[in-house]
Order: structure tokens, then C-alpha cells, then sequence
């Protein structure tokens, strides 16, 4: 699955969520990823979104609402896409999914994680949940 | 039969229906019938305990059921049950 899987996404795309990452930052800035899964899975918008964690754990955890999923979702219908996956930011950590990332992590999702390391957004990485939820599995971005 | 809705993550689960009709008299009832009908599902949904998962949020109608009365909230014929995840990560 590691050598098949693949998240095409523009480069616009990716500079925007790196721009959310180090406007959140120090904390977790979060969002959604809307396009489509037509062999391939391509990104073609991001719905960013405030993190609405408490401002002592913003920091390190991020949430989104049901009301903010379903905005999301209203979003992706209007624009005849897909909501495809979860984009959040690692203020000054490694862009790896966290155990905390894994228990709440959806099915199918591409799970893009950003390292901001002193309010830079140095690199992307993206990874989806395997079928047992037993851990992560990167898939390789290709920016388009 | 009540009509429960599927978010995205979940829809490979029931053959891509973003809409699944469930038999139950409450929400604890058509959550069961759900995850018969689609046993994959389930252990996105439930944890090893047989609970439903922390991100896991079930509206009947626009009411969030944890307002109503939890799993046991009644469903009509006619009820239309959302399910929503909340997204959460570190």
C-alpha cells in the first residue's frame, strides 16, 4: 500500500496550508482537503478552519466541530468535489502522526501534517490510517 | 425504517450510499443494524469494548442525541439520523 498510494495536490494548495500552519502558530492550525478519487486522489481546494481546542491545548491537539465538518462538507458539494482529507500543522515537532493523531484518525482520509518549526512551515508529509487503525501509512505527495 | 446518513470517510464501508435505511426503535438499535449490515464498519465506530468511539457524534434530526437521550433516543419510521466525526488530532 506505501508504494501505491499517492496525494496529487497543486502547489498553490500546499502553500496555503503551510500559511494556516504559521498563522496558527504556536498552536495546531487544522482544515480539511476537498477534491477528488478518480484513480488517483487529487486535492483541489482546502477549507481551512479555526482550531477549536481550548487555548491551553491548542499547542498540541487540534478539533473540528461537527458544525465545522458539515460547513465543510456543504462546501465540497458546492464546489462538485469530495471532502478527501485532514490537513493540521506540528508547531516545532516532526511532521508524523502522533498516537493522538492515530486513535482519532478516520478511514480513507489523507492525513497531511506540516512541521512549523519557529513559525516556518519547513515540510509536508501525508499519511492514511491502515484498515486494522493500527497505524499510519505514508502516502507520497505529488505537487502538481 | 429510519434513514441514517454516512460521512464521507465511512461511505467505502457501505458501497459508497452517503444514505443507509436502519430497523431500530432507538439509536443504539439502528447503530447495531448499521454495523450489521456493514461489518467492516464497525471497528471505525466502536472501540474494543463495544463502545462507540470518542468522535463519533450521531444527530437526530438537528438535535445531537447526547441533548436527547443519548442511544436511547427513540426513532419514528420517519426519523433521519446524522452521523458526524468529529476531527481531532495532535
Amino acid at each position: 500500500m506505501a508504494n501505491k498510494v499517492m496525494l496529487k495536490i497543486s502547489k498553490d494548495a500546499l502553500t496555503q496550508i503551510h500559511a494556516h500552519g504559521e498563522q496558527a502558530y504556536p498552536d495546531e492550525g487544522a482544515g480539511f482537503l476537498l477534491g477528488m478519487e478518480n484513480g488517483s486522489r487529487d486535492v483541489q481546494a482546502i477549507f481551512p478552519l479555526t482550531n477549536s481546542r481550548e487555548d491551553s491545548a491548542r499547542h498540541n491537539r487540534y478539533l473540528i466541530t461537527p458544525n465545522d465538518y458539515l460547513k465543510a462538507e456543504l462546501e465540497a458539494e458546492r464546489l462538485g468535489l469530495s471532502l478527501i482529507g485532514v490537513f493540521h500543522s506540528h508547531p516545532d515537532h516532526p511532521n508524523r502522526p502522533s498516537e493522538f493523531d492515530r486513535d482519532w484518525a478516520q478511514p480513507f482520509f489523507s492525513y497531511v501534517i506540516t512541521s512549523v518549526q519557529s513559525g516556518k512551515a519547513i515540510e509536508s508529509r501525508s499519511w492514511r490510517l491502515s484498515e486494522d487503525r493500527s497505524q499510519f501509512i505514508e502516502e507520497r505527495i505529488q505537487i502538481n | 425504517m429510519a434513514i441514517l446518513k454516512i460521512p464521507t470517510p465511512l461511505r467505502s464501508y457501505t458501497n459508497s450510499q452517503a444514505e443507509v435505511s436502519v430497523r431500530g426503535a432507538n439509536v443504539a438499535e439502528a447503530m447495531g443494524d448499521l454495523v450489521e449490515k456493514f461489518p467492516t464498519l464497525k471497528p471505525h465506530l466502536y472501540n474494543n469494548d463495544g463502545n462507540l468511539r470518542p468522535f463519533v457524534n450521531l444527530f437526530v434530526g438537528e438535535n445531537n442525541i447526547k441533548d436527547l437521550q443519548g442511544l436511547e433516543t427513540p426513532l419514528d419510521e420517519n426519523a433521519r439520523v446524522i452521523l458526524i466525526p468529529s476531527i481531532a488530532g495532535g
